[in-house]
C-alpha cells in the first residue's frame, strides 16, 4: 500500500472506514515469536485471554495460535502460561 | 444598529460570545478570567443564551470537554488564563491536530513562580507551537471584535483551527469601558451556523484523534503546518469583511505614526494605548517616534512586520515574557529571525517589562525612546534588558 503525501491526508487525519486498523499489519513489529508445544498445552486459554493484541485463536482442535499479521512477539502469552507451553523464539 | 454600551471587559467578551450562538462552553473559573465564565454561566441560567454550561473540574478537562464538543460538531468555547492554560497545555497541540475550530479567550497572566496574579505574558508565549491562531486585543472593542472574529476564521472550511484571543489580565479584562455591541442580527449575518469537517455520530462511524507511526507523523506535521500558514488568506479576508460590515479594520500589523519614524516600538496586547500616548508626547518634541502593535502572533505575519520596519534605523521590541537563559524574549527572538536575511535591517533593542504586573506608564515608553536614541552606536542593540529592574 502506498504511503500517502501530506496534501493527500484527510483534514484532521479523520478515519472514515471503521475497523480499518486491521489493514494496519503490527506483526511487522515483531522480534520473536511464540511457538506452542501442544504436548504441554492443557487448552486452559490463558494466552488467549493475556493476549493485548487479541491476536491468539483458538484452533478446531482446541489447541492455540496466534496470527502472524498482528503478533507482536511482546512475550505475554508466554510469560503466562503456567504448562510452559509456549516459547518465544527469536524471528530469522 | 450597534449598541455602544460600558461593560466589564470580560463581560463583554462572554456577551460577544453569546452573540456568536455557542452551542457549548467549557470553562474553568480562574482569575483574571472568571467573569467570562461567570457570565456565561449565568447568561445559560437566565435562559438568554441556548447552550451547555458544563462545570468541568480543571482546566485539562476544560479543554477535553471542548474538544469532545467540537468533534461532535458543537460550536465550543473555553476562557482561561495562566496556571490554567498550563494545565491545557497537553490538549492544545491535539485540538489542533484534531482541526477542531475551538475558541479561547486567554485573560493573560503570569505565570507561578513566584504566584501571581497580575498580567503578563508568560501564560500564551509558552504555547507558541500548539498550532493554534493567536491573537491579541488592545482594547474592550478589539477583546469583543476579536471574539467574534475568532469563530468565523476558526471554522473557516479552508482553516479548521483553533483560535485564541488574548486579553490582558486586568488591565484589560477589568477595565469598564465603552464598546458598541453588534445586534444578533449583524453577528447572524457575519458568522454562518458550524459546518464541522466531521462529526462523531453514530450513523456515520468515524475516528478521530487516531495513533500515528513515523510513517505518517512527518505528514501530518507538515499538513498542519501548511494549514495555519495558509489561514492568513482567510484571517485577511475576514478582517476586510469586518471592516465593510462594522467600520473598524483590522490588520495583522497596525501601525501608529510610523510613515517617517526612524525609531519604532513594538508592543502586543493592551500596551499599545499606553505607547500611542508616548508616541504623540515624542512626536511634540521632535522626536520621529513610531509605533508597531502585533496582533497576529500566530500565523506570523513575516511579509507585514518587513514592510513595517523597512525605513526604520532603530526598533524598539518589547517582551512580556522572559526566555531563561535565551536569546532575548520571546517576541524579540522571532522579529530578529523575521529580518535576519534583510539586506538592510534596523538595530533591535529587546525591553522586558510589566511582569507580573508591574505598571508600565507613558514615561517608560519615552524612557525607551530617549535610552535608545542615545545609544548612537548601537551598542545594546541585539541584546535584552529588563526595563526597570532595581540593580
Amino acid at each position: 500500500m502506498a504511503l500517502k503525501t501530506w496534501r493527500e491526508l484527510p483534514i484532521g487525519c479523520v478515519v472514515t472506514e471503521p475497523g480499518s486498523a486491521s489493514e494496519y499489519h503490527t506483526g511487522s513489529w515483531r522480534s520473536q515469536r511464540p511457538i506452542w508445544d501442544d504436548a504441554k498445552c492443557i487448552k486452559c486459554g490463558i494466552c488467549y485471554v493475556y493476549c493485548p493484541e487479541g491476536c491468539v485463536q483458538q484452533t478446531e482442535d482446541g489447541f492455540f495460535k496466534a496470527n502472524m499479521d498482528y503478533c507482536k512477539g511482546c512475550g505475554i502469552c508466554a510469560h503466562e502460561c503456567w504448562p510452559r507451553a509456549i516459547k518465544m523464539v527469536e524471528e530469522e | 444598529m450597534a449598541k455602544r454600551v460600558g461593560l466589564e471587559v470580560t463581560v463583554a467578551v462572554a456577551e460577544a460570545v453569546a452573540l456568536c450562538r455557542i452551542d457549548m462552553a467549557g470553562v474553568y473559573p480562574i482569575t483574571p478570567q472568571s467573569h467570562i465564565a461567570e457570565h456565561l454561566s449565568n447568561m445559560v441560567a437566565d435562559g438568554l443564551l441556548d447552550a451547555e454550561f458544563v462545570t468541568v473540574e480543571s482546566e485539562h478537562s476544560a479543554m477535553s470537554a471542548v474538544i469532545g464538543a467540537s468533534g461532535a460538531g458543537a460550536r465550543a468555547y473555553t476562557a482561561t488564563a495562566s496556571q490554567g492554560l498550563l494545565l491545557m497545555n497537553e490538549l492544545l497541540p491535539i485540538a489542533s491536530a484534531m482541526r477542531l475550530p475551538i475558541c479561547m479567550a486567554v485573560a493573560n497572566r503570569a505565570v507561578s513562580g513566584p504566584l501571581n496574579i497580575l498580567n503578563d505574558h508568560s501564560d500564551i508565549m509558552p504555547q507558541r507551537d500548539t498550532g493554534w491562531i493567536s491573537l491579541f486585543a488592545e482594547n474592550s472593542q478589539e477583546a469583543v471584535d476579536l471574539s467574534i472574529q475568532a469563530f468565523r476564521i476558526a471554522e473557516d472550511q479552508d482553516v479548521m483551527l483553533p483560535v485564541n484571543v488574548n486579553i490582558d489580565g486586568f488591565q484589560l479584562t477589568h477595565m469598564v469601558e465603552p464598546v458598541e455591541m453588534p445586534t444578533q442580527e449583524e453577528v447572524d449575518q457575519f458568522l454562518p451556523p458550524f459546518v464541522p469537517h466531521a462529526t462523531l455520530h453514530p450513523s456515520k462511524p468515524v475516528t478521530m484523534g487516531a495513533f500515528s507511526m513515523a510513517d505518517y507523523f512527518t505528514e501530518i506535521m507538515k499538513a498542519k503546518d501548511e494549514a495555519i500558514r495558509n489561514s492568513k488568506k482567510v484571517i485577511l479576508d475576514v478582517w476586510e469583511e469586518w471592516g465593510r460590515l462594522f467600520g473598524r479594520s483590522y490588520k495583522p500589523v497596525e501601525s501608529y505614526k510610523a510613515d517617517d519614524a526612524e525609531t519604532l516600538i513594538l508592543t502586543m496586547g493592551s500596551m499599545g494605548e499606553t505607547a500611542q500616548l508616548a508616541i504623540d508626547e515624542l512626536r511634540d518634541k521632535g522626536v520621529k517616534a513610531g509605533l508597531i502593535k502585533l496582533r497576529l502572533w500566530r500565523p506570523f505575519p513575516f511579509a507585514e512586520i518587513k514592510a513595517a520596519v523597512k525605513n526604520t534605523k532603530k526598533l524598539i521590541v518589547t517582551d512580556r515574557a522572559v526566555s531563561f537563559g535565551g536569546p532575548g524574549g520571546p517576541v524579540f527572538s522571532e522579529i530578529k529571525s523575521a529580518l535576519y536575511a534583510e539586506t538592510t535591517r534596523p538595530a533591535i533593542y529587546n525591553y522586558i517589562y510589566g511582569l507580573g504586573g508591574r505598571d508600565i506608564t507613558v514615561h517608560d515608553f519615552v524612557g525607551m525612546f530617549e535610552k535608545v536614541l542615545a545609544d548612537t552606536e548601537n551598542s545594546s542593540a541585539d541584546t535584552y534588558e529588563f526595563w526597570g529592574v532595581r540593580e
